[in-house]
């Protein structure tokens, strides 16, 4: 579109119509009234044939130029003139046209030129549809329009009061002609039935049809929405009329479906943009998420050590401790159990650099526990021989430590004042288990995320794991927050952690039968521990059982864990024998311990029990066994799921076989766990009739009493009063 | 979770072990979809599955016009066959709370009431009804009680339209992280029951577009969440304690939340103790 450069911008575009009304009022004045420039430039839209419009324009042109002496028609008018009438007449002027025109009528200062020339009037009602178009264009328009009658009426207040009149008249439908041919030449063309603006435009619609259109009134009405509008709000000092033309802006920016749907969001978003710019020079602090930190710490998994020579890896490939965590999650994840991908290999890395820090022999993934504020991702492991004695030694420190504390405490309440010594004697402690053995067979290595460095778990007291068995906890996440339970518990998490390893561990580390055999020699620790033997050894001659079989029977799985007696322990071991053949200065407790050393011996299912042997939870089996698939039953995985312990799994296929356990760590019980009942109060002194008050007698009994007496005394007295007599006589003798 | 985002949606909840295999996530992008088709749901939801002793059930869930009115339920044993549950009654929801134990798997098992006094015994005889409880009653209950208890949205996923009906909100672009890590930016997304004895001074603050529900800081009893930043700080799952293997994953700041059920459909009444 040809513009002249002095023109304003078109105001069809509501971008533009943010503009200060101010600078085009500066830019009309000093405008030619006749510049023909805004009818040329709608040229090129033209849909008439050429020689038409340019008939036309000719005339326009011609029409546009004696401004100046359309003022001067209309000026000899009568100050006092109606513009009603002038309006009437003009009607009637519109009516020589089709009907529908009715818009016309604000052009019709226009229109009385054209009446005249006869000859143009042809070519002027072949324009018909298209001045239609600017009509309706400028009823259906928004605020724009406002704004630009109140600017001609501003421009128009430095005239004289009745010039005033028409050439505002002139100048608005000077500017709605342009206004329309620009927005014509931007591809809006008329109003279709099934847009939002059709009808707007038709008569009877506007609000001011029935009423008297009074131009002064219009505008005052006008200049009073606007100057309501541009009002600033007190909070926020925006004001309605620039905020709904940047919304309008927005909209037709970006043009989204179902507008009316969203106008609340729009507006919602253009006062936030208002506010999203940051005017002063302190630069915000850079945040510092911790996602970054934790992409810190899995990086570290993937840098490959330096110290390592290539020499050194060549031969720990030879017996690598490390497990296939990535083969058993796939496994697993044929029945739906697992992790994702991305943080079981995390996991395996980690489980490599713990490797290579520690001297183990064997490491398997064990499960998840997970807790109130972190997980648990935990490691079980095996120390080289030579490894594990200093480990121990450790341990015993450690112990020995915990010990001496406790002590110290006795020791300083005795400083204070001496109380009766109190004759109760503890039970003897039961022994833990030496480290490899029993229910310390493994080592325990847990840490709250793959990356974070690994705490290696003490090993677990008999006192623990019967403790643990009675409390019911969440775990937190934190290895030393302490576990407020009742009855109390014998350590802090870390202790209850192990605990619950321990127990799940025995109740559900299972294998095919078979896979696993007796060593050979086996008699003499048949004689020495009850619980029957407790080493095995992988059976080379192992010949895989068919998935069907895995799954139809329960018997084909054995357990390859020493189950863990009431005692605590999995080797069963009679306390106060043990404290005899201990020596020590304790005396007394010998004789003691024989009074309550008809306590039987503990036995437990020996190792390598089929899995069918164990019992259920009232009509729930122990275990569910279930092919992968049904589907494909040729590849499919056998998988045995506890209930004893929901989220402890096993699976099998072929050689290959492996359990993993993900959950809460907690055992399941179908009845609501029930704390255990502090004991009776202890009796404070021997309760005898020496020491109890006897009860007073009722008034009855007293009544009762005081007669019995009396009888008892006036009998008595009968008696006495010869004695008397003899008595008083001995007296008297006296 | 939406049906259209769950595989996606599966690896972002599998920090708790449990999961879908393969098998079952490819019917289930087959199956949901025709589930869409024959039931002519706006929206599918993959609700999770409650294992039982012997088998599992797979739910889905469809949504209609208004994603708050009562949902459409359906239960497969394969997730290829689904079928229809009726909708869930005050008085089956009465009926199942008493039983204990875990589902077996069957929807024709039948459960005898364990503990019935005879004043009901006699009641249910005269209504002319049994003594029985069919498993398939029994998971529709259990189903609208988890629902009830812990079905959960992020703070303005969902917009309350002036008409009263409840639709996604198309401009929600997710939590901040700060929020995120609040109960109180997650809400129940059931009818409120808390809402309306609110004061006047705390409901003064609130939206009646977004605010529409209750939120989860007042749950009873406190605690009964935990909130954690998963895969290294990235996605916020929050797990119920009430209802143990619900899962609720949102990756903050963007519109990917949903939550989904793997458990054994028994509620953790020891929960007080367990704290």
């Amino acid at each position: 579109m040809a513009e002249p450069p002095e023109e304003p911008p078109p105001q069809a575009v509501p971008r533009e119509g943010q503009e200060e009304p101010g600078l085009r009022e500066h830019l009309w004045p000093g405008r030619s009234p006749d510049q023909p420039e805004p009818y040329t430039s709608h040229q090129p839209q033209q849909s008439e044939p050429g020689p038409v419009s340019y008939e036309y324009q000719g005339v326009r042109q011609g029409a546009d130029q004696p401004q100046g002496l359309r003022k001067s028609i209309y000026q000899p008018r009568a100050p006092d003139q109606d513009p009603y009438q002038a309006q009437d007449q003009r009607e009637t002027v519109g009516q020589t046209h089709a009907p529908g025109q009715a818009p016309y009528q604000s052009q019709t200062p226009v229109q009385h030129l054209y009446h005249p020339w006869g000859a143009e009037q042809a070519s002027y009602k072949l324009q018909v549809p298209e001045i239609n178009i600017s009509q309706s264009y400028t009823l259906g328009q928004d605020s724009h329009q406002e704004a630009r009658q109140s600017m001609y009426q501003s421009y128009a207040l430095g005239l004289d009061p009745y010039q005033a009149e028409e050439p505002k008249s002139a100048y608005q439908t000077y500017a709605v002609g342009r206004d329309h041919y620009q927005a014509y030449g931007r591809g809006h063309g008329p109003y279709q039935p099934h847009e939002p603006g059709y009808g707007l435009y038709q008569p009877g619609y506007s609000p001011y049809d029935d009423q008297i259109p009074d131009p002064n009134f219009r505008m005052l009405a006008i200049q009073n929405a606007k100057a309501y509008l541009l009002q600033s709000s007190t909070t926020s000092g925006l004001n309605l009329y620039d905020h709904l033309a940047n919304m309008l802006t927005k909209i037709l920016d970006e043009q989204p479906t179902n507008v009316v749907d969203i106008i609340e969001n729009i507006s919602k978003d253009v006062k936030w943009a208002q506010f999203r710019k940051k005017m002063d020079t302190l630069r915000d602090e850079h945040e510092i998420l911790p996602k970054f930190e934790a992409a810190e710490k899995r990086k570290a998994l993937f840098l490959k050590a330096n110290g390592e020579g290539d020499e050194e890896l060549e031969e720990e490939i030879g017996e690598m401790p490390l497990p296939n965590v990535m083969e058993t999650a796939f496994y697993f994840e044929q029945a739906g159990i697992g992790l994702s991908k991305d943080e079981s290999y995390h996991i395996f890395l980690a489980l490599k650099k713990l490797i290579s820090v520690q001297p183990i022999q064997t490491c398997r993934f064990w499960g998840k526990i997970l807790g109130l504020e972190m997980n648990y991702i935990i490691a079980e492991v095996q120390y080289h021989e030579g490894e594990e004695e200093e480990e121990t030694e450790e341990d015993e420190v450690i112990e020995e430590g915990g010990k001496g504390v406790g002590e110290d405490e006795d020791e300083d309440e005795e400083k204070e004042d001496e109380p009766p010594k109190s004759t109760y004697k503890p039970p003897p402690v039961v022994p833990k288990e030496e480290n490899g053995t029993g229910a310390n067979k493994f080592v325990y290595f847990v840490c709250n995320e793959p990356g974070k460095p690994w705490v290696k778990l003490p090993s677990v007291t008999p006192a623990q794991i019967v403790c643990a068995r009675k409390i019911k906890k969440f775990f937190t996440g934190r290895l030393d927050a302490p576990v407020v339970s009742f009855p109390p518990f014998p350590g802090n998490e870390a202790n209850y952690l192990r605990a619950q390893i321990a127990r799940i561990s025995a109740g559900t580390q299972i294998s095919p039968i078979g896979f696993y055999q007796f060593a050979e020699e086996e008699g003499e620790e048949e004689e020495e521990g009850g619980g029957g033997r407790e080493t095995y050894e992988e059976n080379p001659d192992f010949q895989p059982l068919s998935v069907a079989e895995l799954v139809d029977s329960l018997s084909t799985w054995v357990h390859h864990r020493q189950s863990i007696l009431k005692q605590g322990r999995c080797v069963w071991l009679n306390p106060f024998q043990k404290s005899e053949e201990e020596e020590e200065e304790e005396n007394e407790e010998d004789e003691k311990a024989e009074e309550p050393d008809e306590q039987q011996q503990e036995i437990g299912p020996p190792l390598l029990t089929p899995v069918s042997e164990d019992e259920g939870i009232q009509n729930i089996p122990a275990w569910t066994a279930q092919p992968s698939t049904n589907l494909i039953p040729q590849y499919a995985v056998a998988i045995l799921r506890s209930n004893r312990w929901p989220g402890a799994y096993a699976f099998a296929s072929g050689k290959k076989f492996d359990n993993i356990y993900f959950g809460w760590g907690h055992k399941y019980s179908p009845e609501n766990h029930a704390p255990a009942l502090p004991p009776p109060v202890q009796a404070e002194y021997p309760r005898g009739p020496e020491i109890t008050e006897t009860r007073d007698p009722t008034l009855e009994e007293e009544l009762a009493f005081k007669a019995a007496k009396e009888e008892a005394l006036a009998a008595a007295e009968e008696e006495e009063d010869e004695e008397d007599v003899e008595d008083d006589e001995e007296e008297d003798d006296d | 979770m939406e049906a259209a985002s769950l595989p996606a949606a599966l690896e972002l909840v599998a920090g708790g072990g449990a999961g879908l295999s393969p098998e079952k996530r490819a019917v289930l992008g087959a199956s949901l979809l025709l589930l869409q088709r024959d039931y002519r749901f706006e929206r599918v939801w993959f609700w999770g599955c409650i294992q039982g002793v012997r088998g599992a059930y797979y739910i889905a869930e469809g949504l209609g016009p208004d994603r708050a009115a009562p949902r459409s339920r359906l239960y497969s044993l394969n997730c290829v066959e689904w079928s229809l549950l009726p909708p869930a009654t005050e008085d089956i929801v009465a009926q199942a709370e008493q039983l204990k134990g875990r589902f077996q798997g069957d929807p024709s098992f039948e459960y005898e009431y364990t503990e019935i006094n005879t004043e009901d015994a006699e009641r249910l005889f005269e209504d002319g009804k049994e003594l029985m409880i069919k498993e398939e009653t029994r998971l529709v209950a259990t189903i609208e009680q988890i629902d009830r208890a812990v079905g959960i949205i992020p703070r303005g996923a969902f917009v309350k339209t002036p008409l009263g009906s409840v639709h996604e909100n198309r401009n929600f672009e997710g939590l901040s992280l700060t929020e995120a890590k609040k109960l109180s930016s997650y809400f129940h997304f059931t009818e409120p029951v808390n809402l309306k004895n609110k004061t006047l001074l705390e409901k003064a603050l609130l939206d009646p577009s977004t605010d529409f529900l209750d939120s989860l800081e007042h749950d009873i009893p406190q605690g009964s969440w935990t909130v954690q930043l998963e895969k290294g700080g990235t996605v916020v799952v929050l797990r119920s304690l009430l209802w143990l293997g619900l899962t609720f994953y949102h990756v903050p700041t963007t519109k990917q939340y949903g939550y989904v059920y793997f458990g054994t459909g028994e509620k953790n009444l020891d929960l007080p103790f367990m704290l």
